[in-house]
């Protein structure tokens, strides 16, 4: 239901944008306000919810270790996996996030006639990985259509995503990547019943947005060609604050940029979050070193303990009884000093 | 033991998870908390109730305390607010619990344990879910709710397993921490956590001893190591000047197998002449207010540093627990410290500034032991754990929560001729849970210890088959209490023992008589055979 819910919602933009391009005011309204008022939402509301998360303290010092702690100087800690200095914490959380290295740890288990086997599962990580830097790519690709000239680096990126040179226009393989990839995540997300069960509609909605943003843009690309001169243009004109309406921009387009802009104005308010949050996991960015550097708690109150002197003189007789040493005197009170 | 047979059936999880309805069921669950325990503890909410009565006697304004609750939380724990947010629900952490493994439960996957919480989290705290309800994932608080998070909350052990797999480094310990926390402002809390924290915040130990029944132990436990050396061995308590505090879990000294490994803690220290004492006071290394609140674990572990302070000791050693090591290692000093009147531990025997300790002051056992080790200062005849094949159970919070990993492997090593290991997958940050951990090792909720225990006994019947093993050392004080019985249900013929059980027997002390039994008074196999000569294991 949730998954249906989700596609329905993608094919309503999609409709919502080729309605719109058929009168002047939709028009502005895709071309102009909605750019303008996404990218506003998105840069203001993912800003926000990172300082709103780096303004909450970390009152205690909580590392996940994966690995050897360093203490006696002879035994090799595990420097990454449990680092315990600020090097350390950085390439931890450079794995994590460029290799997704937690994720590579996976298993699966199961069930075979009465014994729990843990046998390799590689494909989520593979799948993931491929998807986010498929994605990176893609995006990087894109800024070729807001710089004018050209930077070499994007035009450098390019043949190496066009390596193979196939087809013309030539095939990018990050159009592949992300196609395959995503298609995995979301047949993931129905096969897989543990998956499928803890899936909420924001879970679809952002995979479905993201293919109908992929498949709108490779159906540009290879199918539908659109005007790309128009289309940098337009990207140009938007960059620059001086918007033009082009009337020659094709409904492919429109539902292309209606599906971005959604996506950027949903971001803040979605999982999609968890790019700005992985850096800020406190089990994740601290070294594990507790013990050698004391980790202070902003807030740290005092609190309502049972003092040695109460306890000696709750036990006062208990103790005497025993031959156990008191603080306090043979008639119980405790000595002044 | 349950009336019928455990048994483990996958099952793909099936309905719709937001439905809060709970079944309590007698051995899944547990009872809940004394009134007199609360009110002792000065917590909100006593009552006489269980968690199969449909009126759990709320206060009136129930659901405004959890709201406010969650809105304090949310403000003083990134943790927190981070992982409400951040999760992608991507079934990474779904088959890494050993709940989940073995109950098939679908809402004991840490994802849908985190879900229960972050429901309500988005319904009352998010924009999306104030406006899109239940489309934006959002759920409605109410009572079934409560009863569910009371369910799930008090089945998790808060091992962190999940942790380590999650790609975010979501940590469900800390989900299920504010989970309990948030209970216990409404007093929906449990016996077996909170009479335990009512005992030591009052006697100083778990169990309730008090001062001269802790006397009567450790002098007992004095004895008998004695009977087994042949040596004087005394045991000081309270007494001021010592150099070191030395504090150990309750369990140590009141139940077995820990009681073995106590009594390889006291020869070492009689062998290596250490200037120590144990406190009656802080008669307890654990931590059970680890279980309720951050509040609680503070007001417990306070009286670890009063201590050493009233004492004049110079620093701190610790015995074998697993969570007191997790409070001991990433919440004492931040909670109580700083101990600027503690000196930074050097051992007496070696030399060595335990420099990673160099704030906190606090040294663990295994670290001190393995340096005695590496620097040739123990005498050991590993022989004498020949009856023994040994694996090694990595206790939870030691390995993700510190990373001590490779100390009580190198000490099973010099003192066992044979060690082997469990598979990969289930072993150092990887280590399966005991299933009874974070308070939930009683025997009221026996059936779910059971299937939480299984992924790990498992594990320990692949390598009894593969190797004869006979004994899993650990260093949980939970461990050794509930593994026992774990293990008998599972896989019979293995027992549990300490790390320091295995030390004591093979440690060769000045003087001694010759030992015909080990410290369980089982029959030395090598009893005919001449003991002695320097070891092998003197030297790494």
């Amino acid at each position: 239901m949730n998954a249906l819910y989700s596609v329905l919602v993608v094919l309503a933009l999609v409709l919502a944008a080729l309605a719109g391009g058929r009168i002047e005011a939709g028009r502005a309204v895709l071309m102009l306000a909605v750019p303008y008022t996404a990218l506003t939402i998105f840069l203001v509301g993912f800003c926000a919810r990172v300082l709103r998360w780096a303004w909450v303290p970390v009152p205690f010092h909580i590392p996940t270790t994966c690995g050897q702690q360093k203490a006696l100087s002879w035994i090799r800690p595990s420097k990454v996996d449990n680092p315990s200095t600020r090097w350390g914490v950085f390439v931890r959380m450079a794995a994590e996030v460029l290799l997704f290295r937690s994720l590579f740890r996976n298993n699966r288990a199961r069930m075979a006639e009465k014994r729990l086997i843990l046998g390799e599962s590689k494909y989520l990580w593979l799948g993931a990985l491929a998807f986010h830097w498929a994605l990176l790519l893609i995006l990087l690709r894109h800024l070729r259509l807001f710089i004018e000239p050209v930077p070499a680096w994007i035009d450098g990126l390019e043949r190496l995503d066009s390596f193979f040179q196939i087809g013309a226009p030539q095939l990018y393989l990050s159009d592949v990547i992300l196609l395959v990839a995503l298609s995995y995540l979301i047949l993931r997300r129905f096969r897989d019943p543990a998956v499928r069960f803890i899936s909420l509609f924001t879970d679809y909605f952002a995979l479905f947005l993201l293919l109908g943003i992929a498949v709108s843009g490779v159906l540009m690309r290879y199918y539908v060609r659109v005007d790309i001169l128009s289309v940098k243009q337009f990207a140009l004109s938007l960059a620059a604050f001086r918007p033009v309406d082009l009337s020659t921009l094709s409904p492919l387009f429109l539902a292309h940029l209606l599906l971005v802009c959604t996506l950027a104005a949903y971001f803040p308010f979605s999982k999609l979050m968890h790019m700005g949050g992985v850096f800020l996991s406190p089990t994740r960015n601290l070294a594990n070193d507790s013990r050698r550097r004391r980790h202070i708690n902003p807030w740290n109150y005092p609190v309502k303990k049972h003092t040695y002197a109460e306890w000696e003189e709750e036990f006062h007789d208990k103790l005497q009884a025993a031959g156990m040493p008191l603080e306090a005197d043979d008639a119980g009170k405790a000595r002044t000093n | 033991m349950p009336e019928k047979l455990v048994q483990i059936e996958p099952k793909p999880p099936r309905g719709d998870w937001r439905n809060p309805k709970v079944e309590f069921r007698k051995g899944a669950m547990c009872y809940s908390a004394a009134a007199k325990n609360l009110t002792y503890l000065g917590l909100p909410n006593a009552r006489a109730w269980q968690p199969t009565d449909s009126d759990w006697k709320l206060p009136p304004d129930w659901k405004q305390i959890i709201l406010n609750g969650m809105k304090d939380r949310l403000g003083k724990y990134r943790s927190f607010r981070l992982f409400m947010d951040i999760c992608v629900r991507c079934g990474a952490c779904a088959d890494k619990c050993h709940f989940y493994l073995g109950s098939a439960d679908p809402k004991n996957m840490p994802v849908a344990r985190a879900e229960l919480i972050r429901s309500v989290y988005r319904r009352y705290f998010t924009l999306t879910g104030r406006l899109f309800g239940s489309l934006a994932g959002g759920r409605e608080l109410t009572e079934d709710v409560i009863k569910e998070w009371f369910y799930y909350f008090y089945q998790c052990t808060e091992c962190r397993r999940c942790s380590v797999f999650c790609p975010y480094g979501i940590d469900t310990a800390e989900i299920t921490m504010m989970g309990r926390e948030l209970l216990n402002l409404i007093g929906c809390n449990i016996n077996w956590v909170l009479e335990p924290a009512a005992n030591c915040f009052r006697t100083g130990n778990h169990l309730g001893i008090q001062p001269h029944g802790f006397k009567d132990s450790i002098d007992f436990a004095a004895g008998e190591a004695a009977e087994i050396t042949g040596l004087d061995i005394e045991v000081p308590i309270n007494r001021k000047g010592a150099e070191i505090l030395f504090v150990m879990p309750s369990a140590d000294y009141f139940a077995t197998p820990h009681y073995y490994t106590l009594l390889g803690y006291l020869m070492l220290f009689r062998e290596i002449g250490l200037d120590y004492t144990v406190s009656a006071y802080a008669s307890e290394g654990g931590n059970f207010g680890f279980f309720s609140s951050h509040e609680m674990m503070k007001r417990l572990n306070a009286k670890i540093y009063d201590e050493a302070k009233r004492l004049g000791v110079k620093w701190i050693l610790g015995g074998e627990c697993g969570h007191m090591w997790r409070v001991l290692h990433q919440y004492m000093d931040t909670m109580n410290g700083p101990a600027d009147f503690l000196e930074v531990p050097v051992s007496p025997v070696t030399g060595t500034v335990f420099e990673h300790a160099r704030s906190t002051k606090m040294v663990h056992i295994c670290e001190f032991t393995a340096d005695l080790i590496h620097h040739g200062k123990l005498k050991l005849d590993p022989r004498r754990n020949d009856h023994w094949n040994v694996t090694y159970h990595d206790s939870c919070n030691p390995a993700r929560g510190m990373g001590l990993l490779e100390e009580p492997r190198y000490i099973l090593n010099h003192v066992s001729r044979n060690f082997h290991e469990m598979p990969e997958n289930t072993i150092r940050e990887q280590t399966f849970c005991c299933g009874s951990g974070a308070g939930l090792g009683t025997d009221e909720n026996l059936e779910t210890r059971l299937r939480g225990g299984f992924p790990r006994a498992n594990a320990v019947k692949y390598v009894k088959q593969k190797y004869g093993v006979n004994l899993l050392t650990c260093i949980c004080a939970i461990d050794k209490a509930t593994l026992p019985t774990l293990l008998e249900y599972w896989v019979p013929g293995v027992e549990v023992g300490g790390v320091h059980e295995l030390l004591g027997n093979a440690l060769v002390m000045t003087g001694e008589k010759e030992r015909t039994t080990d410290l369980r008074g089982e029959p030395l196999a090598t009893a005919e055979a001449p003991v002695g000569g320097e070891s092998e294991a003197a030297h790494a």
